[in-house]
């Protein structure tokens, strides 16, 4: 087998296994498909625009819930917005975290919003290494000659 | 029909306080061959629609096109054929942003679409109330804006049906006395459309009957909590 071949084995495999896992879900298919030549990057650059906004988002979070009287309605705010960027990217774990995240925000739950906030932290920072794997994966099969398989 | 290449002449008006969402709209709008303008939120929306006096003056604002809406008095340089707006937005929310729309003289023809991540019956239905054509649940898809059609060419296609109406009821009737001098707006608010008219018939979807004017005449309905809404558009 050559060497893109190869690579792009790899990529289609790796990029299968991450929605099976369900880091992934059909929206992030629907980025892909309105990737074309007029604008091949713009997958990466919503993702990277969902990374930027994300640890903005998780930053203030953090801040939030270390005052006294923590302001609910604020992190509300916040896990709705982050809850919206990772559904809007396909980011299915974050989106479910969120999910939970609300309902603590909801009870005013302070010990359930910090596990929430802890447990999203570790998805988004779990799905950010997943994605940044997978385009480098893509970036070696376009520097070996090939082009990015349909998935 | 020549209507489908005029297509790319359509403006659209995406607005959105998210910039993930912002930049996937503006995609998925210029992929189905749509001019479009985003901004981050009502205020900036109503601005750009020259509904609000701008501070200091109209040079804040470059003109994008020479072209002005006929239909306006006010100092909007661009014409835009359709507003697509997230509902939660801090400030103006996207129904404010709606009701402004709808009250104003000379934007409330302008169709307008809304945009949740939450599917909330009795929010949908206020805005579908409100004046609102379509409501979307996000994330909104390609197929999501094949939707749009008929929103933007039942204004565009209005007044050329008016137009040959009246050229074949003068060819008919030998026409004595003149024309109704209404302006084309109005004409268009009298006649309401019927069930199954001929611009359904170009579309490449089949649009079923008004639910949404049934739900407004009925009051609520089942199909009320449906998240997509598949509906006739009322020009107000």
């Amino acid at each position: 087998m050559d060497t893109v071949t190869q690579l792009q084995r790899q990529l289609v495999d790796y990029t299968n296994s991450l929605f099976l896992e369900g880091f992934l879900n059909e929206q992030f298919n629907q980025l892909q498909q309105l990737q074309d030549e007029s604008n091949p990057d713009f997958v990466v650059e919503v993702v990277s625009l969902f990374f930027q906004d994300s640890e903005r988002l998780l930053n203030e979070l953090a801040k939030i819930l270390e005052q006294k009287n923590i302001d609910f309605k604020k992190v509300d705010a916040h896990v709705h917005q982050l809850k919206g960027s990772s559904s809007s990217i396909g980011a299915q774990r974050v989106q479910r975290v969120c999910i939970a995240f609300r309902n603590s925000c909801e009870e005013k739950n302070i010990e359930g919003c910090q596990k929430c906030l802890q447990h999203v932290k570790y998805e988004y920072t779990h799905v950010k290494n997943k994605l940044e794997t997978l385009f480098k994966l893509e970036q070696q099969v376009l520097a070996a000659g090939g082009t990015i398989p349909m998935y | 029909m020549g209507m489908a290449a005029a297509e790319s002449q359509f403006h659209v008006l995406a607005v959105d306080d998210s910039v993930i969402d912002r930049k996937l709209i503006e995609r998925l709008l210029k992929t189905s061959s749509y001019q479009v303008t985003t901004v981050d939120s009502g205020s900036k929306a109503l601005q750009f629609l020259g509904l609000y006096e701008e501070e200091g003056d109209q040079q804040t604002n470059p003109p994008q096109t020479p072209c002005v809406s006929p239909t306006n008095n006010h100092h909007q340089e661009v014409e835009v054929n359709l507003v697509i707006t997230d509902y939660c937005m801090p400030g103006m929310t996207g129904y404010d942003l709606l009701k402004k729309i709808k009250e104003s003289s000379s934007l409330r023809n302008i169709p307008v679409v809304i945009m949740s991540s939450e599917n909330v019956p009795s929010r949908i239905s206020r805005c579908l109330e409100e004046g609102a054509e379509e409501f979307f649940l996000k994330p909104v898809r390609l197929s999501d804006l094949n939707r749009l059609k008929p929103h933007i060419m039942k204004t565009k296609i209005k007044g050329q049906q008016n137009l040959e109406k009246l050229e074949e009821e003068s060819e008919e009737t030998q026409f004595q006395s003149p024309p109704p001098t209404l302006p084309l707006q109005e004409q268009q608010q009298l006649q309401q459309p019927p069930q199954s008219q001929p611009q359904q018939q170009q579309q490449e979807q089949q649009t079923p009957s008004n639910n949404k004017r049934k739900a407004m005449e009925e009051g609520l309905s089942p199909d009320r909590t449906r998240p997509r809404y598949n509906g006739i558009a009322t020009l107000v």
